[in-house]
C-alpha cells in the first residue's frame, strides 16, 4: 500500500461535506476514542520503562565497565607500603588512565548506608579501596593479578564483571519487553481500530451503495472513513498520552537510594518521546482503517 | 419550458452510449436473460417493459455497470464491461442518471445535499453550481422541501428527488427502473414530462415500467421505443400498443 505526502494533505484538508456523507455516531465514537486513550496511557509507561532501564542498561556498561576496583587487606603496618606499590604497578600498567587511593572520608561515605553514620572507621580492619580507570583499550586483567599477586601480596581485583554482567543484561531484557510491549500497544491499537472500522463501514452499507450509486470513487468513500477514524485515534491517544505523563511526573524523582526502581521517567530531551505515540497512533489508525476500507469496498458492488 | 441551459446536449451523436450484445445473466441456477442485444443511440428514448421479475431491473443493473453480464458483452461508452476498475464504473456513473423504484438516499443529509451528493462525490466546487442546484430543485417542484430530510418525503417527492440527482451532473444517459411506481397517475405524468424535456435537450432515456397507460401517455409527446422482455429475450414491441 502506498501512502504519499498529497493523501495525507487531502485526508487533513477533506471538505466538511466529504466528511458528512457518513452519519455520526455517537456511542462507537466514545470507545473509539477512550480505547486509543487508555492505549496511549499504557504506551507512556512502557516507553518510560524502556528508555529508564535503556539509561541503567548504557551507565552500567559504559561507564562501569571502564573501572575497576584493587582491594588491599594488609595488616595495620603494611597497608601504607603495599598501597604504595599497587599504585606503581598500576602507574606502569598498560591501559590503566589512572589510579587513586580512596581516603578515609570517602570510604565512610561508602559504608555509612550499610553502618548508618558515625562509624569509628580508623578502629576497624577496613581494607584500602584503589579506584583505576581504565583507558578506551581497557587493560589485560588477567596480566595484571598476576603482577599484583606477585608484588603486592594483599592485592585482589575486581574488575566489577561479576556482578555488572547479570544487571546489564536484567536491564538490557527489562528494555526489550519495553519495547515489544510497546509494538503489541500499537498492534492492539490497529486491531481495534480494524475492528471499530469494519463495524462503522457493515453499518453504512447503505451510504457506501448510494456514494457508489451516485459515481464516488473508493477513495473518496474510505476517505470518509479514514479521516475520521485517524482523528478519532489521535484526539483519545492525545488525552492519554497527557494524562500518562503527568502519572510518570507525579512518580517520586529519582534518588541514590532508590536506586534504578526510582528512575523511571523521562530525561531532558526524552521527553519528546511520548508526544510521538498520538502521531503513531494516528498513523496506525489511518493503515488500520485504509486496509479495512479498502477490503470491504472491494467486496461491494 | 424549464431553462435548463446547464444540462446541455450530449456529444458523440452516432455511436450507442450503451451497448450489449448477446447478453446473458444468471443468477444462481436459473438463466434470467438470454442472448440479449440492445444499443441506445445518443437522445435515444426507450421504454422496457415485460412482467414482474423478468428482468427489467437487472438488465437496467447491466446497463450501468452493477452487473457484469455472465456471457457477452456490455459496453459503457465503447469501454467493455469486463474490463472496466472500479473507478472506472464510478465514473461511468457521473454520465448515467439512475433513478431507481425505492430511492435511497442519504437519510441524515437534507434533500437539497442529496440532489448535490454527485457534484460532491466528483469534487466540483458546490459553490459555483449553487445556482444551478436551485434551478433543478425548483424544476422538480422541491424548493419549498429543500431543506426536509428524505424520510420526511413522500413517495412522489422522494422519485423526483431522486430524478434531480439523477440528472445534476448533466448526464449524457438516465436510466429509470419504475419511477412512477409508487406515484398517483398526475405525478407518474409529471415525472414523465421531466424524462420527456430531459430527452429534448439531447439527453438518452430507458424507463423500465409495467405501466402501459404511461408508455401511451408517452408515446404522443416523443418517439419511443418500446422493449419487452419475455421468455428471456428481449424484443421489440408492436407500434399497436
Amino acid at each position: 500500500m502506498k501512502i504519499d505526502l498529497a493523501q495525507v494533505k487531502a485526508l487533513l484538508l477533506t471538505d466538511r461535506q466529504a466528511d458528512r456523507v457518513v452519519p455520526p455516531t455517537g456511542f462507537t465514537a466514545s470507545l473509539t476514542l477512550f480505547s486509543a486513550g487508555v492505549m496511549a496511557f499504557l504506551a507512556v509507561f512502557a516507553l518510560a520503562l524502556s528508555l529508564a532501564t535503556g539509561r541503567l542498561a548504557d551507565r552500567w556498561g559504559n561507564e562501569l565497565a571502564r573501572t575497576a576496583t584493587v582491594r588491599i587487606s594488609a595488616p595495620e603496618g603494611q597497608m601504607a607500603a603495599q598501597t604504595a606499590a599497587a599504585l606503581r604497578v598500576l602507574e606502569t600498567t598498560a591501559g590503566v588512565d589512572r589510579a587513586r587511593a580512596l581516603t578515609d572520608e570517602e570510604q565512610a561515605a561508602l559504608l555509612a548506608p550499610w553502618f548508618g553514620p558515625g562509624l569509628p572507621i580508623s578502629d576497624l580492619p577496613i581494607p584500602r579501596l584503589i579506584e583505576v580507570i581504565e583507558t578506551s583499550d581497557g587493560f589485560d586483567a588477567d596480566g595484571l593479578r598476576l603482577r599484583l599477586s606477585a608484588e603486592v601480596p594483599g592485592a585482589m581485583l575486581d574488575d566489577h564483571t561479576r556482578w555488572r554482567q547479570p544487571l546489564v543484561r536484567a536491564a538490557s531484557r527489562l528494555r526489550l519487553l519495553g519495547w515489544v510491549s510497546l509494538i503489541l500497544i500499537g498492534a492492539a491499537v490497529g486491531a481495534m481500530i480494524t475492528l471499530a472500522a469494519n463495524a462503522a463501514l457493515a453499518a453504512n452499507a447503505q451510504v457506501i451503495s448510494v456514494l457508489r450509486l451516485v459515481g464516488a470513487q473508493d477513495t473518496y468513500i474510505a476517505h470518509a472513513f479514514v479521516r475520521r477514524f485517524t482523528l478519532r485515534a489521535l484526539s483519545g491517544a492525545c488525552v492519554g498520552m497527557v494524562l500518562g505523563c503527568g502519572a510518570i511526573l507525579l512518580l517520586p524523582s529519582a534518588q541514590i537510594e532508590g536506586g534504578f526502581l526510582t528512575g523511571l521517567g523521562f530525561q531532558g530531551w526524552h521527553w519528546i518521546w511520548p508526544l510521538i505515540i498520538p502521531l503513531l497512533a494516528a498513523a496506525v489508525a489511518f493503515v488500520a482503517t485504509r486496509l479495512a476500507a479498502q477490503r470491504t469496498l472491494k467486496d461491494m458492488p | 419550458m424549464w431553462p435548463l441551459g446547464h444540462l446541455g446536449a450530449v456529444s458523440d451523436k452516432g455511436t450507442a452510449v450503451i451497448e450489449l450484445e448477446n447478453v446473458a445473466y444468471s443468477y444462481g441456477g436459473g438463466e434470467l436473460l438470454a442472448d440479449v442485444s440492445l444499443a441506445l443511440s445518443p437522445g435515444s428514448f426507450h421504454f422496457l417493459t415485460g412482467p414482474s421479475g423478468s428482468g427489467k431491473t437487472t438488465l437496467l443493473k447491466l446497463c450501468y455497470g452493477a452487473l457484469v453480464p455472465t456471457a457477452g458483452q456490455v459496453r459503457l461508452f465503447g469501454q467493455e464491461r469486463r474490463t472496466m476498475e472500479r473507478d472506472d464504473i464510478a465514473m461511468v456513473r457521473r454520465r448515467i442518471g439512475v433513478v431507481h423504484q425505492d430511492c435511497q438516499f442519504l437519510d441524515h443529509l437534507s434533500v437539497s445535499e442529496n440532489i448535490a451528493l454527485p457534484l460532491a462525490v466528483s469534487g466540483r466546487d458546490l459553490l459555483a453550481e449553487d445556482a444551478n442546484l436551485r434551478e433543478l430543485t425548483g424544476w422538480v417542484g422541491l424548493k419549498e422541501r429543500a431543506n426536509a430530510l428524505p424520510p420526511e418525503l413522500s413517495g412522489g417527492e422522494r422519485q423526483r428527488a431522486a430524478l434531480a440527482r439523477a440528472v445534476i451532473m448533466s448526464p449524457d444517459v438516465v436510466l429509470a427502473d419504475e419511477p412512477t411506481g409508487n406515484v398517483d397517475w398526475e405525478m407518474s405524468q409529471r415525472l414523465l414530462r421531466l424524462l420527456i424535456e430531459l430527452n429534448r435537450m439531447g439527453k438518452t432515456i430507458l424507463i423500465a415500467t409495467h405501466d402501459l397507460a404511461l408508455i401511451r401517455a408517452a408515446k404522443s409527446h416523443v418517439q419511443a421505443r418500446v422493449l419487452r422482455i419475455a421468455s428471456r429475450k428481449l424484443q421489440l414491441a408492436g407500434a399497436d400498443l
